[in-house]
C-alpha cells in the first residue's frame, strides 16, 4: 500500500512508450501549433503549468533579493527606492501571476472535466483564450519590471501611487488589469461546467470536494475581480488626469480606494486558499484511503468561506480612520469567517484518525499544508482582534501570517497537487523518496523563514523597511538562512520530476490505488479523456470495500 | 431547439449546450454588474460626502440630451426584443431589419453624447480639455470628472454592442447565421445590448436628476 507507486507495473515494464502514452492528449499533436492553438483542458494546464512555474521563479528571485538585503541592518545590498521596487514585484507577481491562477488554472483545468466525467470545460476556446490574456498581462508585468518597475507595494494604496510614485504604476495596473480577465474567464467556465457538465448520476452530493472549492473559488473570482478591474482602472485615471475620486483636494476619500481594494483582495485571499483546501481534501482521503469525514460540511464550507469572505475586508482597515462601529462589526465577521476554515481542519484531522496511512509524498505535503494553515489561521484571529491589531498591524507579525497561509499553505498544497496528480498527468511514476525529501525540506525551510518572522513583527520591526535596528538582527539572518533553503527545496521537484519524464516507469490508470473518476481513464489521458460517458454510481470517496479486501 | 446544431466538443446534445451557453452570458453579466457597481459605489459615496455641491454640478448637465439619448435606446432596446423573438421563428428579413434599426439607434446615441461632451466642452465643464480653473468647485471638477468616467465607460460598451448587432444584422441578411437553428448568439448578443441599455437607466438618473 505505501509504495504502490514504487512497485513494478507487470504490463507496462520495459516499454519505453506504452499505449496509454502513445493515444494520449500529450501526443495528439506534435507542433507548436497544436499546443499553442489547442483547446484541450490538458492542454491548456499544462501551457499554465509552465507559465505560473515561470512566475515562480520571477517571484522568488524578487524574494531572494529582499532576504539578502535584510540579512544585515543597514541598506548595503539595494537603495531604498530599489527596496520598495523588489517587494513591490515580489507581491505583485507571487499574487496575481503565481498564487491566484496557480492551482486552478493547472490542477483544476486539468482535473475539473476529468472528475466530473466531461470531454473538457464548458467553453474551450474561451480557456485558451483566458491563457493568452495571462501571458499578456504577465508580459507587461515582466516588462515594467525592466523598465524600472514601481515602489507601490502590491496594494497600490493611494495617495502614494495616484501622485508621488514615480515607477511604472500606470503599467503595472494596466498588467493586472488584464490578467484580471483571465480570472473572470476561469471563474466563468468552471461555473459553467459544474453545473452543466456533470455526467450521469454525477449529482452535487457526488462531486470530489476538489469540484466543491472551485466552484466556490470560481464565485469570487467571477463577483470580486470585476471590482478590482474598476479600482486598477480609477487608480490609472486618477494618475493620469487627475480623476481625484481618491483625492481629497478634490473632495475625493482616499479611504474609498482601499475599501474597493479590499472589498477585492480579502476575497482574493481566499481565491488563494480554496483550491489548496480542495487540494487537500483530496489528499487526506487518498492517504487514509477513508472517505472524508463530514462530506457535506467541507463541502458546505467551502461556499460558506466564499460568502462570508465578502464581509470582512474592514479588517485590513481598523487603523486607517475607518469608524469604530464599522471596524467592531468587520473584527466580529472575521472571526465568523474562521469557523468554516476550522470546519475542514477538524475533519481532514477526523478523517486522518484510524486510517492506515500511506506515508507517501502528497500525504506529506498535506500535513504541511494543515499544520502551516493552522498557524496562519490562528494568527489571523490574533489580527482580527482590534486591541491586537493596533499593535501589530503593519509588522512582521502581518507578513508572517499571510505567509503562513499563502505559502506555508496553498504552496505546500500546489506541490503536492503536483506530486499526486504528475503519475495522472506525464503518465510516469517519479521517485517518491525524494519527493517526502523535499517536503520535509519544504517544511523545514519554510518555518525557519517565518516563524522568527511572528517575533520580529511581535517586537515590533515594521513591514516594508529594510534598514532596522541591530538588535533586530539575528531573527532576520536566522529567515533570510531559512529562505536559502526553502529556494534548494523549491528546485528539488524540478529535477526528479523532468527526470520522470524520461526515465520514470510507466504509472498504470490508478498508481495510489485511490478512487476518483480521474484515476479510470488512462495516464496520461486520451485526448477526449473518457471513450464514452460514465455513468457515477458511488459516492466519491468510497472506500469501505477495498478496506475490507484488505483487512 | 433543432437537432441540427452544430455542437462543440464537450456536449452531449444541443439542449445542454444552449443552457451552458445562457448560463456563461448570465455569469458574465453578473461580472459586468460588479464592474459599474465600483463606480456606481464611487458616486453615491461622494454624494453622501458632498450632498449640496454635488446636486448643483447635476444641475448643469444637459438633461434633455440625456433623456432623449434614454428614449434612444429604450426604443433600441424594443427593436432587439423583437428581433430576438423574430429570430426564434426564423424570421429573418424582420431580425435583420430591426437589428441593423438597433445598431443605428445605437450610433444616434453615441453621436449626441458627442454633442454633449461638445457642449460641456463649450461651458469649460469637460475634465481632461477644459481648464480646471473654469470649474466654480473642486465638487463640481469631481463630479464632471466621475461623470465623463461613467459615460464613457458606458460609451464603450455601447460600441461593442453596435458592433455586435450590426455583424448579426450583416451575417443573418447573407444567410451566414442559419436561423433559427443558431438562434442562440442573437439571443445571447440581444441580452448583452439589454444589459447595457439598463446601465444607462440607472446612469441617466444618478447623473443628471439629482436633485
Ligand atoms: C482565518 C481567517 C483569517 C483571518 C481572521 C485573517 C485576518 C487578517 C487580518 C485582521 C489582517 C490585517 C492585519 C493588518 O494589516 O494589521 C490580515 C492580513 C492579511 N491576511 Fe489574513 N486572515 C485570515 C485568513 C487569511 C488567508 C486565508 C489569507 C491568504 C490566503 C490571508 C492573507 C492575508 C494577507 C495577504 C494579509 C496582508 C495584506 C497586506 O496588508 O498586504 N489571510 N489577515
Ligand atoms: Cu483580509
Amino acid at each position: 500500500m505505501t509504495n504502490a507507486l514504487d512497485a513494478p507495473d507487470p504490463h507496462n515494464a520495459g516499454i519505453s512508450e506504452t499505449r496509454a502514452e502513445r493515444e494520449s492528449y500529450l501526443r495528439a499533436g506534435h507542433t507548436l501549433r497544436s499546443w499553442l492553438l489547442t483547446t484541450d483542458h490538458k492542454r491548456i494546464a499544462i501551457l499554465y503549468l509552465i507559465s505560473v512555474t515561470l512566475f515562480f521563479f520571477i517571484g522568488g528571485a524578487a524574494a531572494a533579493l529582499i532576504r539578502a538585503d535584510l540579512v544585515t541592518p543597514g541598506g548595503d545590498l539595494l537603495t531604498n527606492e530599489g527596496y520598495n521596487r523588489a517587494f513591490t514585484i515580489h507581491g505583485v507577481i507571487m499574487v496575481w501571476f503565481f498564487l491566484i491562477p496557480s492551482i486552478p488554472t493547472t490542477f483544476g483545468n486539468f482535473l475539473l472535466p476529468l472528475m466530473i466525467g466531461a470531454r473538457d470545460v464548458a467553453f474551450p476556446r474561451l480557456n485558451l483564450l483566458s491563457w493568452y490574456i495571462f501571458v499578456i498581462g504577465g508580459l507587461i508585468t515582466v516588462y515594467a519590471l525592466i523598465a524600472g518597475g514601481v515602489d507601490t507595494g502590491w496594494t497600490f494604496y493611494t495617495p502614494l501611487s495616484s501622485f508621488f510614485a514615480n515607477g511604472h504604476v500606470v503599467l503595472v495596473a494596466v498588467a493586472v488589469f488584464i490578467a484580471g480577465f483571465s480570472s473572470i474567464l476561469t471563474g466563468l467556465n468552471f461555473i459553467v461546467t459544474v453545473h452543466k457538465l456533470r455526467a450521469p448520476g454525477m449529482t452535487w452530493r457526488h462531486l470530489p470536494l476538489f469540484v466543491w472549492s472551485h466552484y466556490a473559488t470560481s464565485l469570487i473570482l467571477v463577483l470580486a475581480t470585476p471590482v478590482l478591474a474598476i479600482t486598477l482602472a480609477l487608480i490609472a485615471a486618477e494618475r493620469l488626469f487627475g480623476l481625484g475620486i481618491f483625492d481629497p483636494a478634490l473632495g475625493g476619500d482616499p479611504l474609498l480606494f482601499q475599501h474597493l481594494f479590499w472589498f477585492y483582495s480579502h476575497p482574493a485571499v481566499y481565491i488563494m486558499v480554496l483550491p489548496a483546501m480542495g487540494v487537500v481534501s483530496e489528499l487526506v482521503a487518498a492517504s487514509a484511503r477513508k472517505p472524508v469525514f463530514g462530506y457535506a460540511f467541507v463541502a458546505g464550507s467551502s461556499i460558506a468561506i466564499a460568502i462570508i469572505g465578502f464581509l470582512v475586508w474592514g479588517h485590513h482597515m481598523f487603523v486607517a480612520g475607518q469608524s469604530m462601529y464599522a471596524s467592531t462589526v468587520f473584527s466580529f465577521l472575521s472571526l465568523v469567517v474562521a469557523v468554516p476554515s476550522a470546519i475542514k481542519v477538524y475533519n481532514w484531522t477526523a478523517t486522518l484518525h484510524k486510517g492506515r496511512i500511506a506515508l507517501d509524498p502528497p500525504f506529506f505535503f498535506a500535513a504541511s499544508f494543515i499544520g502551516l494553515f493552522v498557524i496562519g489561521g490562528l494568527t489571523g484571529l490574533a489580527l482580527a482582534m482590534l486591541a491586537i491589531d493596533v499593535h501589530v498591524h503593519d509588522t512582521y507579525f502581518v507578513v508572517a501570517h499571510f505567509h503562513y497561509i499563502m505559502v506555508g499553505g496553498t504552496v505546500s498544497a500546489y506541490f503536492g497537487a503536483l506530486h499526486y496528480w504528475w503519475p495522472k498527468m506525464i503518465g510516469r511514476k517519479y521517485p517518491l523518496v525524494w519527493g517526502r525529501l523535499s517536503a520535509a525540506a519544504i517544511f523545514f525551510g519554510f518555518n525557519l523563514t517565518f516563524f522568527p518572522q511572528f517575533i520580529l513583527g511581535y517586537l515590533g520591526m515594521p513591514r516594508r523597511y529594510h534598514v532596522y535596528d541591530p538588535p533586530f538582527q539575528v531573527l532576520h539572518v536566522l529567515s533570510s538562512a531559512g529562505a536559502s533553503i526553502l529556494a534548494v527545496a523549491y528546485l528539488m521537484p524540478a529535477f526528479y520530476l523532468f527526470y520522470s519524464l524520461r526515465y520514470g516507469d510507466p504509472a498504470g490508470r490508478n498508481p495510489w490505488g485511490v478512487t476518483g473518476l480521474e484515476w479510470t481513464v488512462p495516464s496520461p489521458p486520451p485526448k477526449h479523456n473518457f471513450m464514452e460517458t460514465p455513468i457515477v454510481t458511488e459516492l466519491p470517496y468510497d472506500y469501505h470495500v477495498e478496506r475490507e479486501g484488505e483487512q | 431547439m433543432s437537432e441540427n446544431v452544430q455542437r462543440h466538443e464537450p456536449y452531449r446534445d444541443a439542449r445542454q449546450q444552449h443552457e451552458a451557453d445562457m448560463m456563461g452570458m448570465y455569469v458574465f453579466l453578473s461580472t459586468e454588474v460588479m464592474l459599474f457597481g465600483g463606480i456606481f459605489l464611487a458616486i453615491f459615496v461622494l454624494r453622501l460626502q458632498h450632498p449640496e455641491a454635488f446636486v448643483e454640478a447635476s444641475k448643469r448637465m444637459h438633461v434633455f440630451i440625456g433623456a432623449f439619448n434614454t428614449a434612444v435606446l429604450l426604443t433600441s432596446s424594443l427593436a432587439v426584443a423583437i428581433a430576438v423573438h423574430g429570430a426564434r421563428q426564423g424570421a429573418a428579413r424582420l431580425s435583420t431589419a430591426l437589428f441593423g434599426g438597433a445598431a443605428g439607434l445605437g450610433v444616434v446615441f453615441l453621436g449626441l453624447k458627442a454633442l454633449e461632451y461638445r457642449k460641456e466642452y463649450e461651458d469649460g465643464l469637460l475634465p481632461v480639455v477644459s481648464d480646471p480653473g473654469r470649474f466654480s468647485s473642486p465638487i463640481e471638477h469631481l463630479f464632471m470628472n466621475l461623470y465623463l468616467v461613467a459615460t464613457a465607460l458606458h460609451a464603450t460598451h455601447l460600441a461593442i454592442g453596435i458592433l455586435l448587432l450590426a455583424g448579426l444584422a450583416w451575417r443573418i441578411g447573407r444567410g451566414n447565421l442559419k436561423l433559427p437553428e443558431r438562434a442562440i448568439v442573437v439571443v445571447i448578443c440581444g441580452l448583452y445590448w439589454h444589459f447595457v441599455d439598463v446601465v444607462w437607466v440607472f446612469l441617466y438618473p444618478v447623473l443628471y436628476l439629482a436633485r
